[in-house]
């Protein structure tokens, strides 16, 4: 009798452990659109999201700059690591050796788990520093280093689970094309990525989740000029920087503290987008049909 | 007349003893069946026979397999026009998840056949060849993961003849089908042996005493006895090929 | 162009990028071991920093990471293999196993500086526990949650179902086999959830930014209170220009835990593999 009430008392305490994340993401969503909210009695939405200008100190609140270079900044990320995350994990499933895996892979575990702050520091010294003088500008605090850096960054994202997706493509499609004559290379080019496709897919998307995420590694590379970018080369702030940068000046209950947890729900929401649309590619698998 | 010759091959995977010295010669235009137990060695030869193996980490072969002549073991042999001269049809269907049309067109556009009405020339004719076109004539660009196994198969038949191969190489066809569509297969088979050299591997007797014209009965890596499959399933000269035949072992 | 060459070409590009990938790691590895070792010294590591880190050591930010990154630790730990227990031991593959799934996945994805707002407004303020350990603590914890849970989660479903039933035909109970079966068998892997939950507290900025740290160079006397600690110091004397020889050491001392840590995992796996 005791045994089994036991039981229960232990069930429902785990039950609350596994619905924890559930629970903490709900108080993310109260408390941040409590304080966030609250912006919009100043500014209306449209004008928050659209304004180009940002100046606390008059009560001016245009987050356009903010979005365009985080915007810009993931963008550059994209295009750089998206070929090469790919490209490695069709080297990993299908290239190398396993000698040769038993390093790299590893390797890029470990490029995962590299603190933010230190890409930001190893950014800031040489990228931006190499940006400012192969290309004769003078700062080379730009977008194009928050991209170089944002793309070292998620490249164990996409390379990982691109990885996996190839993996699962079944043998037998690769067997039966290279018994139609087909290289190797014809084979992955045409068969092995094209049926992996949905969880490359989702692993280009939860990169872009991580990009436009990032905060530590950014803030130190690209400028933190309030401007609405027009290029690469121009100096930017992305939303995740403003956050950082002006948490620490605005009074708490003030209307600039309400705007940066406005900022926040902009953000907040993106990312939860882009993680549901990674989940929803994930879940579709290797195609069969 | 002899299409392939198989002398004293061995392979091992890893330090496993697979093949053990095989040697026996596949006769052009006629149907050759490898039986014997599972873990016998019938798929691994097969898969020798257009270096598939290659495919797989750790194995090593010795020996010569001589397609007219010509050893595809020789280091300047091309793998990939070897794999065109020597089609291989697997065990478990598995047609590319394309649609009909590019399933069968997938060979032949590798092969650089890049005009379009030749490649639907192609996919009728092949359609046809495998026995298949009456029923997928309407639904070509449906995807071939959509139809049924037996049909899946025949497509796999079709891809495989549309890029035109001398030798046919069937690694259990029929395994994972029902009666009806093995039995189409079958037909299909013994239709195709006019134009082409076929080797088949199969666990089932019936077919192999159905539709080769040799038999090779393979034990423990072993070929047991090779011989004509009137000779081997009427009197075989081996007394375990027999007692293997009659179910009474395996 | 030639099949073969094209074949051979592709190839060649594949494994270049492999190699791209790997130089970049080695590359920002060197850099930070090189400009950092100077700064490194008895001193450096057990004194504290003077002029906000111009001169002096990081003792106290590295007492504060080990105070976070250990609190956050504390607390995910017991409610994560919890978590991990109910999905694996108590519940069916369905509906409520793939809401609990998605739930750890989306956290997963949320922005370290979301969390640090959400800190900021309901530990800190809401709460009432101020800038502190505990804030800042509790903060990571929500962070590194997914992490122990999901490698919890694996541990635990890979023990073998036999074990359990051979357990249960002896007459144990449910919470006798979990506690004498299950978790032996799932510990070395709960363990390398913790050690990687352990690398991404310590190397987390943004968070504790907001929660819990301070540039003031005091030692914490309860979790009450602020304190330094590592990622944070190195943000400001990276950020603010004050000392790039200290940033760099700072850096070096920190990329030594993650490597510590990421070993300890491998060396963690690769025992389980050869027991198996």
């Amino acid at each position: 009798m005791s045994r089994r009430l036991n039981e229960d008392v232990i069930k429902s305490l785990l039950l609350v452990c596994a619905f924890f994340s559930m629970i903490i993401i709900f108080l993310i969503i109260i408390f941040l659109f409590k304080e966030g909210l609250e912006a919009f009695t100043y500014t209306n939405v449209f004008d928050f999201l659209t304004g180009t200008e940002w100046v606390p100190k008059n009560n001016i609140y245009g987050a356009a700059p903010f979005i365009i270079s985080s915007l810009f900044v993931t963008a550059g990320a994209i295009i750089i690591a998206v070929p090469i995350g790919i490209l490695t994990a069709i080297f990993m499933a299908e290239i190398a050796p396993s000698s040769v895996r038993e390093i790299v892979k590893p390797a890029i575990e470990l490029l995962a788990g590299i603190p933010s702050v230190i890409y930001g520091l190893f950014g800031l010294i040489i990228i931006v520093k190499y940006i400012r003088i192969t290309l004769d500008i003078p700062s080379g605090e730009t977008i194009l280093a928050g991209s170089v850096i944002l793309a070292i960054m998620i490249l164990p994202t996409i390379i990982s689970i691109s990885e996996d997706a190839i993996r699962q493509v079944p043998r037998a499609y690769k067997e039966g094309s290279c018994a139609l004559g087909a290289t190797h290379w014809e084979s992955i080019r045409r068969i092995i990525v094209p049926s992996a496709s949905s969880g490359i897919m989702a692993s280009i998307i939860l990169g872009v989740g991580r990009a436009i995420g990032e905060t530590m590694a950014v803030v130190l590379v690209v400028g933190n000029v309030e401007k609405i970018p027009t290029s690469f080369f121009d100096a930017g702030e992305p939303l995740t920087s403003t956050i950082l940068l002006e948490m620490g000046e605005a009074a708490v209950g003030s209307a600039h503290y309400h705007s940066i947890f406005a900022l926040g729900i902009f953000l907040f929401v993106i990312v939860m987008i882009l993680n549901i649309a990674s989940n929803f590619w994930l879940g579709r698998g290797v195609r069969h049909g | 007349m002899v299409r392939m010759e198989i002398k004293d091959v061995n392979l091992w995977y890893g330090s496993f003893h697979a093949l053990k010295d095989i040697n026996m010669d596949i006769y052009k235009n006629k149907v050759t069946a490898f039986i014997g137990p599972s873990g016998c060695g019938k798929s691994t030869l097969i898969r020798c026979l257009n270096r598939m193996n290659d495919l797989i980490d750790g194995v090593k072969t010795t020996g010569e397999i001589l397609l007219d002549g010509k050893n595809i073991y020789d280091k300047d042999v091309d793998v990939v026009k070897l794999r065109k001269d020597v089609g291989m049809v697997f065990q478990k269907p598995n047609p590319f998840p394309i649609s009909i049309y590019d399933n069968i067109t997938y060979g032949p556009k590798l092969h650089g056949v890049k005009d379009k009405g030749k490649l639907k020339e192609i996919v009728e004719s092949n359609l046809k060849g495998a026995a298949l076109w009456n029923e997928v004539k309407d639904i070509l660009d449906q995807n071939a993961m959509s139809i049924s196994g037996g049909q899946q198969q025949r497509v796999c038949i079709a891809r495989c003849l549309a890029i035109e191969p001398e030798v046919i190489l069937f690694d259990e066809p029929c395994s994972a089908l029902d009666p009806i569509s093995t039995g189409k297969i079958e037909d299909l088979i013994i239709k195709l042996k006019k134009d082409y050299t076929i080797v088949i591997v199969t666990h089932n007797m019936q077919q192999a005493a159905r539709i080769s014209d040799y038999t090779g009965y393979f034990y423990l890596g072993n070929l047991m006895e090779f011989n004509k499959t009137k000779k081997i399933f009427t009197n075989p000269d081996n007394p375990q090929t027999e007692n293997y035949i009659t179910g009474k072992f395996g | 162009m030639d099949r073969h060459t094209k074949d051979k070409l592709m190839k060649g590009i594949l494994w270049a990028s492999a190699i791209l990938t790997i130089a970049v790691l080695l590359i920002i590895i060197g850099f930070i071991v090189v400009k950092g070792s100077p700064a490194i010294s008895w001193e450096f590591l057990t004194t504290k920093p003077l002029r906000s880190g111009r001169l002096g050591g990081i003792y106290p930010a590295i007492i504060g990471t080990i105070y976070l990154a250990g609190m956050a630790v504390i607390v995910a730990t017991p409610i994560g293999v919890g978590g991990a227990l109910f999905l694996t031991e108590f519940t069916r593959e369905g509906k409520i196993t793939k809401a609990i799934r998605f739930g750890a996945d989306t956290l997963n994805g949320i922005p370290s500086i979301i969390f640090g707002l959400f800190g900021f407004s309901f530990l800190v303020f809401y709460l009432g526990l101020g800038i502190s350990i505990l804030s800042g603590g509790l903060t990571l914890a929500f962070m590194i949650l997914p992490t122990i849970f999901r490698a919890s989660e694996e541990a635990i479903r890979a023990v073998p179902i036999w074990d359990k039933e051979g357990s249960y035909a002896l007459g144990a109970s449910k919470l006798q086999t979990i506690w004498k079966v299950v978790m032996p068998q799932s510990v070395s892997g709960i363990v390398t959830g913790i050690i990687l939950g352990l690398g991404r507290a310590a190397g987390e900025t943004a968070p504790i930014i907001f929660t819990a740290a301070i540039l003031n160079p005091v030692l914490p006397k309860s979790i009450m209170q602020p304190t330094m600690a590592l990622p944070a110091h190195l943000y400001t004397l990276t950020s603010e220009g004050i000392s790039m020889e200290n940033a760099f050491g700072t850096a070096l001392v920190l990329i030594v835990m993650v490597l510590i840590f990421n070993f300890a995992v491998s060396i963690i796996r690769k025992k389980k593999s050869i027991r198996r």
